[in-house]
């Protein structure tokens, strides 16, 4: 198949936090729940730690799309810090939706390390909800890679 | 000709600043041409394109390049005089991270264009637009390209170092005019490829003067509408200062005059993005744990993407909004 033919898989970068909605994750995963393998999970010690520049990374990257996951407000593990990252993500969201970004391609998801179904669950969701916005495509060129630089002149 | 070494400087899409910052030098110019021959200059001399093409690889030692690549003729020359330069200096905000001509970036290069020839400061009855090249009786003449987004000076070239500011403050160009000049004479070394000039290594509010305490917003406000506190740091008093993110260098200039930090100085150290760092720095301060009432006290900031990409946008992680890359 060629690359236009294919159907559209999107790429979705999840971050995690180590103690709640990472091992939700592996919850899920030691219970064999089904979910869509669309995304790749990123653990941080904790939602706090996730700087903005990660998922700008990762938009500039080409992922289609971001999920950002903590603690239940009330349980983070360094007691506040995923309000911290809360405030991050709503902030951030208003930056890229200016700069055309359609809010749907970001998520802020809460899960316990209890709750590996919902989590499974919402996964799965948040990966149709984004394949029914499309490929992204943002200029790969931006991921904070060097750009080619070209040595000929037309002098 | 004599066998000075030879100096250049160019403006791309700039607004002319930083060629006055030069000149504010004041007396220490005539260092300058005490050291150097001014071979190219399009601002203050009289020079053709094709003096440069005729020059050899490598002989001008010292190139100021200010202004960032909006169109083909930009890149045309950024590339030659790279080619002509021993030395390239990404020379102010504009050439660094694009600066004000980069908040092009948030529009389709069709809307740019339509804001400069249809909005109500333009007198254009019949709606024309430049085109880019036109047959006359004496033959085709041209005009350069529009590039659907602005780019910065090193998306298109290697350089040497950066210098950032808008413009670069005039004491920082002298100090670095000098450290060229004991440089040249072995004086002096010259900082690795790559390094930042002429500014500091860390942020604005390093330099700032105003007392800081606890930082702990519970509404932005915009500067002014508000009898600000004097003394105190902008910031926890609620008004949007770019200082934590900003290079140092400027000597909180702004902050001191009573005026919050707009960035001009660009990414501080260690920063990839600047918007990024900003929005971090900012959530952070925000003293609630509501979603609703955090959302609340953001419509305060009016307009974000603006605020913190004012300098930045087309050097960011992401360059552009998404309609310009369609554009």
């Amino acid at each position: 198949m060629t690359e236009e033919t294919k159907p559209f898989e999107p790429v979705i970068i999840g971050f995690t936090c180590n103690w709640c909605s990472y091992r939700a994750a592996d919850m899920a995963g030691i219970a064999r729940m089904k979910y869509a393998p669309n995304v790749r999970l990123i653990r941080l010690m904790c939602s706090g730690r996730l700087d903005p520049t990660f998922v700008f990374k990762a938009i500039a990257g080409g992922a289609d799309g971001v999920l950002v996951s903590g603690c239940h407000p009330g349980d983070c593990h360094y007691s506040t810090q995923n309000y911290k990252a809360m405030r991050r993500f709503q902030l951030m969201k208003r930056v890229l939706t200016q700069m055309g970004l359609e809010p749907g391609r970001l998520k802020l998801l809460w899960a316990s390390a209890a709750e590996g179904q919902m989590f499974a669950n919402e996964i799965t969701k948040f990966v149709e909800e984004v394949r029914a916005l499309g490929p992204l495509n943002w200029n790969k060129a931006g991921a904070g890679i060097p750009v080619e630089v070209k040595e000929e002149v037309t002098a | 000709m004599s066998n000075k070494p030879k100096f250049a400087m160019y403006w791309a899409a700039s607004c002319g600043g930083c060629e006055i910052a030069v000149l504010n030098i004041h007396e220490k110019i005539l260092d300058v041409d005490a050291a150097f021959d001014v071979v190219f200059w399009p601002v203050a001399m009289d020079a053709k394109y094709k003096d440069v093409e005729a020059m050899q690889d490598g002989e001008i030692t010292l190139c100021l390049f200010n202004g960032g690549m909006r169109n083909d003729e930009n890149e045309h020359i950024a590339k030659l005089l790279r080619k002509k330069s021993k030395i390239m200096v990404s020379f102010g905000s504009c050439a660094c991270e694009g600066c004000i001509p980069g908040l092009a970036n948030f529009s389709a290069i069709n809307e740019v264009v339509d804001t400069a020839f249809t909005t109500i400061t333009t007198d254009n009855p019949d709606n024309l637009r430049p085109q880019t090249s036109y047959t006359m009786p004496e033959g085709i003449i041209t005009i350069p390209t529009l590039n659907p987004m602005l780019k910065t000076l090193d998306q298109v070239v290697d350089v040497d170092y950066y210098m950032p500011g808008c413009p670069p403050e005039s004491h920082q160009i002298a100090a670095v005019v000098d450290l060229v000049i004991a440089a040249l004479n072995g004086k002096a070394e010259l900082p690795p490829k790559g390094a930042t000039i002429g500014a500091g290594n860390s942020t604005v509010c390093d330099e700032c003067p105003r007392k800081r305490n606890v930082k702990s917003i519970k509404e932005f406000g915009r500067i002014q509408l508000m009898h600000a506190d004097p003394e105190l740091c902008l910031l926890e008093q609620g008004i949007p200062c770019n200082g934590p993110a900003t290079r140092s260098g400027c000597t909180a200039l702004c902050p001191s005059a009573g005026a919050q930090c707009i960035g001009c100085y660009g990414p501080a150290e260690g920063v990839v993005d600047y918007g990024a760092r900003l929005i971090s720095a900012f959530a952070s301060v925000i003293d609630s744990d509501k979603p609703d009432e955090i959302d609340k006290i953001l419509d305060g900031l009016v307009d974000p993407a603006g605020q913190f990409y004012r300098f930045n946008l087309a050097g960011s992680l992401l360059r552009s909004s998404k309609s310009a890359q369609k554009g």
